[in-house]
């Protein structure tokens, strides 16, 4: 824009106060306030240490975000579905460690908390050897390049000894002696919040970047890629840049991962990482900024804590994929997002009561489903594995038909319930919207 | 000589199992560009299928049955899955397929538990065909070439010479105009993606006693099905068959070539030793590298022919 | 096996529970051994016949009184067959003070975790947790990577490579290696090969392969290299389906060679050689179900019976019934279940095993050493395995002498 259209604007539009400009920006602030308290709320005072596996799970969480911002890069942003992905984190974790076994032996001169920098930088690297290829083309010949490429490092890393350690991966110690703050990081703990700062930093540098002439760029390229050449830019150029970037955000993650683990072995450059990346992407909301970052939060805890509880898991996954895909494809913030005409009209509380209503036989529902899904895989599997059935402290008889019985009743009579409910709901949220939004939405 | 003789023909049969899964994908993925990452698991549920009808029917009905039911799944996964999400574009439908593949992966071996099935050949085929260089070719490699190349010819004549062919084919370039001609497109797609599982459900059927019948099967099949349906390019059939018979070969050949680049810079005078990770890629035998090569030839074609070898459209 | 209780009732008030502190909880009642291998995913079955195994030796050590006059109870953790997830189970582990972590499927994750627990031992030297190796086996877990604080219970890969080579029949002058190219694989291959020049110098290696793990979906490309190398015997370290189909292609293509494998005891390779293959499988293994009748012992019948009667596989994890037998007498003479005291008192510890024999777990590398059968799979044997009508006859057996190899294990031990 010219220098005369902004002396305009500047005149038009009132200054905001400092403060009011700060303030703008609450959501960060309170995010990052959340993530340094959190693991002291569960500190394990009669032990006085914290609880290691709730460090763990934040850990992998903020490591994960940042890996799913970067895959919201591509596919949110640049409408590139890419299954390499992981090759990028992972590559940049295997040069990690091999980074951090230097500068433990003196080699390499670079303090703890700029690893993740240089494992950025190596990120960058790969993908602009990867990207070089890989965005030669686009749409679906580029997602099967991407898958190639994923299943060849996959396979290599497996069977090469120098760089990737062949099966078994390589290792490393990241008590380097080498600390801009002083710190030795050997507790969790350490690591954690050097993981909270680089996840911030990241996330800035992501969130930034989507309103630069770059960003900007690949969300057209995105939506047509045509009229993007009109405009004069090279798409290809525009996919390549792209690609590189997610690349350093994704080997930042790689090099964080590292750190954490101190051992990269070969699922970290396969195939399930980056289906992982493109569940927390899609499952949050592609199609805004904050959508991957719910996401990565929520993926993380069933990977995490339910399958602890649950060996079938991945059927629950396989489930919450299918039911996003159909009722959902916008994600968790889509449908937020689809509140806010309803929001700023002030309707919200009308909403209250069919909410509930449609909650408790949605629980009911809930109940009988995850019921007979543990039931039968107790059956099953579970049984002969001598577990027992036990249900909040419970134990439960899985040769009596009863459970059976009471869960079929509850997937099947709750389902009806549910579908009656859903379309009371439905009127109803018709309604509001037509008060909100007389005539249809924009 | 001998060994590329028998290899040639381990070739053409691995390469004929490999059509008669990329077969279905390919049509589904032409037809209605999506990405079924559920085509293997419906491989693998149609071996587990066949392995169950023949525990209590024998393998011949299990012949029969099995695809069918497998037919019916896919016609149901399309109605009532695919149809919704359709709207929502095809990162919607390649999650739902995606969905579906953790959901059959952990029901199969909730309902039959984790160990390999004993799923064996039948004892009617379970002799030496013939005998070649003192090493016997079994019947049952022949029966396999014989039911993938019935089923080749089959599908080749129902798409060249028959009415619901002539339509199918013209779905697959242009399903619009098609539909403006008043034909049920939503039908014919419905179809194509039953048609698509029979086949992958037949294929289970038979590679199941060839191969073991375990829950990591679709994982192990899932890519290189992939490769051989982008390589031979959407919309063409005939791609598909060269490229299956190609990937078979270059599968089958690879392991018996124990050379690596480093052995043929020899001759020149130049000698390598793993020393690095360039060494250890330049030493390291073809045999070793042999799964590697599918996916770099999947990258190849890709980046200087995106249409793959016999394409009829863009991917 | 209760579900690991703690967390069926935490996650559902995970924040309420957690702001009184999980901490402050009643003197553990039983003795808890967190047990980490995959329960989902491709590599279920290994983590599943494992825990089955596992029920049953510990129903009998609790119903002998446990440790201590506590019982024993087995925390499971599933790590997907991924090192990454085994860091994660055992930050779990540590995080619940359990003092013991076992682990049995892969050496790739047994050498993350014996790295991981070395760490987390030096950086927190009042929770310390002691590793169980019950089949994690590649040579350099106890030689190059041995640790104080990880025993192996299951016999290494140089162990089984003794039994394997001494037990070649005199008669046979060429072999075939075919191997799963990772650290297993490798060390099947590396110690294969010394024996092999050790004791048995005039054998000839025709052929040195590696395949690439759990990919190769079809063998008769190998079968006919090895059918044109005219070995007489192909020895291999393959388990899984790389085994069974290597099997298979061979059995089909009508090779007349002898099987002799390291791991084909292990379910699945049975069933893959079928009826075709009478008498040409062999295994180095720890127990077979007819032993008990060839070495006339009725108490060992009798388990076989028991168990045999509600399982469908073979009992194997004999080592396991050693390694339970030498905890309670560990913790026993530790008079805790502390690490450090139940290391040392663990060392040098002698014991009985199933059959009588005499099992040293060495001070040297945490070592266990056991004698080892040679069998071949053939019929007319009493009892069969995986319902083929064959079962395994032992043709050769070893001496805890015979297993008792040099290691290169320089242990550091800790200060206190």
């Amino acid at each position: 824009m010219s220098e005369a259209t902004h002396a305009r604007e500047a005149r038009l539009l009132p200054a905001r106060p400092a403060a009011a400009r700060t303030l703008r920006y609450w959501p960060w602030l309170a995010a990052l306030l959340v993530s340094v308290v959190l693991p002291w709320l569960f500190y394990d005072w009669q032990h006085a240490r914290h609880v290691g596996f709730i460090v763990s799970v934040l850990s992998q969480t903020g490591m994960m975000i940042i890996f799913a911002l970067s895959f919201n890069m591509l596919m949110g942003q640049a409408g590139l579905l890419s299954f390499c992905h992981s090759v990028l984190f992972g590559l940049a974790g295997y040069s990690t460690v091999h980074f951090l076994n230097a500068a433990g032996a003196g080699d390499l001169p670079v303090p703890m908390e700029l690893i993740p920098l240089l494992a950025g930088l190596s990120g960058l690297g790969f993908a602009a050897v990867f990207g070089y290829i890989a965005t030669k083309q686009r749409s679906t010949a580029f997602a099967m390049i991407t898958l190639g490429i994923v299943q060849l490092v996959t396979t290599a890393a497996t069977m090469f000894h120098h760089f990737f350690g062949g099966e078994g991966g390589v290792k490393t110690d990241r008590m380097i002696d080498n600390s801009l703050l002083g710190l030795k990081y050997a507790h969790a703990i350490e690591v954690y919040y050097l993981i909270v700062a680089w996840t911030l930093i990241a996330a800035i540098g992501m969130y930034f970047q989507t309103n630069t002439p770059l960003g900007r760029m690949a969300n057209a390229c995105r939506d047509n890629h045509e009229r993007a050449q009109f405009v004069g830019y090279d798409p290809r150029i525009v996919r390549f840049l792209q690609f590189s970037l997610a690349g350093f955000y994704a080997g930042i993650a790689g090099g964080l991962f590292a750190i954490t683990y101190e051992i990269v072995t070969f699922d970290a450059v396969a195939a399930p990482l980056a289906a992982n990346a493109l569940l927390m992407a899609y499952i949050g909301g592609a199609t805004t900024f904050v959508g991957p970052v719910l996401g990565a939060i929520l993926i993380t805890l069933l990977q995490s804590v339910v399958s602890l509880m649950s060996n079938s898991w991945l059927v629950y996954v396989g489930v919450l994929f299918i039911t996003m895909v159909i009722f959902a494809p916008a994600g968790i913030t889509g449908i937020i997002l689809k509140h806010a005409p309803i929001m700023r009209a002030g309707l919200m509380r009308h909403l209250v009561l069919p909410y509930s209503r449609v909650l408790v036989p949605g629980v009911i529902v809930l109940f009988g489903s995850i019921g007979l899904v543990e039931l039968l895989s107790f059956f099953t599997i579970g049984r002969a594995q001598g577990k027992r059935l036990e249900l909040f402290g419970q134990p439960l008889d899985i040769q009596s038909a009863v459970p059976w019985l009471i869960c079929l009743v509850c997937l099947l009579g709750g389902g009806f319930w549910l579908a009656r409910e859903s379309r009371k709901f439905r009127r109803v949220w018709d309604g509001l919207m037509e008060i909100a939004q007389p005539g249809g939405s924009p | 000589m001998q060994v590329g003789l028998i290899s040639l023909l381990d070739g053409l049969v691995y390469g004929m199992l490999l059509f008669m899964l990329a077969s279905g994908l390919t049509l589904i993925l032409s037809m209605m560009g999506v990405l079924n990452f559920a085509h293997a698991s419906v491989y693998m549920l149609g071996a587990y299928f066949a392995y169950q009808i023949d525990q209590w029917a024998g393998f011949w009905p299990a012949l029969v049955i099995a695809p069918a039911l497998c037919g019916a799944i896919g016609a149901a996964i399309e109605v009532w899955g695919l149809r919704r999400v359709h709207h929502n574009g095809h990162i919607a439908e390649l999650l739902f397929t995606f969905g579906l593949v953790f959901i059959i992966g952990r029901g199969v071996q909730m309902i039959w538990g984790m160990l390999p099935m004993a799923y064996r050949v039948p004892a009617g085929l379970d002799f030496p065909l013939f005998s070649l260089y003192g090493e016997n070719f079994p019947a049952y490699r022949g029966f396999m070439l014989l039911v993938s190349g019935g089923m080749l010819f089959a599908t080749w004549l129902l798409l060249k010479k028959t009415r619901i062919g002539l339509i199918i084919q013209a779905s697959l370039i242009h399903p619009g105009m098609v539909s403006a001609l008043g034909h049920n497109v939503p039908l014919v797609f419905t179809t194509v993606f039953a048609g698509g599982s029979f086949l992958a459900g037949l294929a289970g059927v038979i590679a199941g006693n060839y191969l073991t019948t375990e829950s990591a099967m679709a994982d192990a099949m899932g890519p290189i099905v992939f490769v051989v349906v982008i390589f031979g390019g959407l919309g063409s059939l005939a791609g598909c068959f060269i490229a299956s018979i190609l990937m078979g070969m270059v599968q089958t050949f690879s392991v018996v070539f124990d050379y690596s680049f480093a052995d043929a810079l020899k001759p020149f005078g130049v000698t390598l030793a793993a020393n690095d990770l360039l060494g250890e890629i330049l030493t390291i035998p073809m045999s070793r590298i042999g799964p590697l090569v599918p996916y770099a030839l999947l990258i190849l074609i890709l980046v200087f022919r995106p249409r793959g070898l016999m394409g009829t459209r863009e991917t | 096996m209760r579900f690991p209780r703690f967390y069926a009732r935490v996650f559902p008030a995970l924040l309420a529970v957690a702001l009184w502190g999980p901490g402050g909880r009643a003197a553990d009642v039983t003795i808890k051994i967190g047990y980490i291998d995959p329960f989902s995913g491709a590599f279920a079955a290994g983590g599943d016949a494992s825990l089955k195994m596992f029920q049953f030796i510990i129903d009998n050590i609790n119903a002998k009184g446990g440790a201590l006059g506590k019982k024993f109870e087995l925390v499971t953790f599933d790590d997907k067959l991924q090192p990454a997830e085994a860091l994660i189970a055992l930050k779990s582990v540590t995080d619940q003070n359990l003092p013991f972590v076992m682990s049995c499927v892969g050496s790739n994750v047994g050498s993350a975790l014996i790295d991981a627990v070395n760490k987390h031992n030096t950086r927190n030297p009042d929770n310390r947790v002691l590793q169980l190796n019950c089949g994690q086996l590649a040579t350099e877990l106890t030689n190059e990577q041995c640790s104080f604080w990880h025993f192996r219970f299951a016999g290494s890969v140089e162990m089984r490579a003794v039994a394997r080579i001494k037990s070649l029949p005199a008669s046979l002058k060429t072999v075939y290696l075919l191997n799963q190219d990772y650290l297993f694989g490798q060390s099947i291959r590396n110690d294969t090969k010394k024996f092999l020049a050790f004791y048995r110098p005039d054998i000839k290696i025709v052929g040195d392969e590696m395949i690439p793990l759990m990919q190769v979906k079809d063998f008769s490309p190998y079968i006919t290299k090895i059918k044109a190398s005219g070995a007489e015997s192909l020895l291999t370290g393959n388990y899984g389906p790389d085994l069974a189909l290597l099997i298979k292609a061979g059995v089909d293509a009508g090779l007349n060679i002898r099987y002799d494998s390291y791991l084909g005891h292990v379910i699945g390779a049975p069933t893959a050689i079928g009826a075709a293959g009478d008498g040409r499988l062999t295994s180095v293994m720890e127990i077979h179900d007819n032993i008990s009748v060839e070495e006339n012992n009725a108490a060992q019948e009798e388990f076989v019976k028991q168990w045999r009667a509600t399982h469908d596989f073979g009992f194997i994890a004999i080592n396991s019934v050693t390694q339970f037998d030498m905890l309670v007498r560990a913790i026993e003479k530790a008079g805790s279940t502390d690490p450090l005291k139940v290391a040392l008192a663990l060392e040098g510890m002698e014991q009985k095993d199933m059959f009588g024999a005499v099992n040293v777990m060495r001070k040297d590398d945490h070592q266990l050493l056991n004698p080892y059968y040679e069998a071949v799979l053939t019929k007319g044997q009493k009892y069969d395995v995986e319902k083929t009508g064959m079962g395994w006859k032992t043709e050769f057996k070893t001496t805890v002498a015979d297993e008792t190899l040099p290691t290169t294990c320089k242990m550091k031990r800790p200060e206190s």
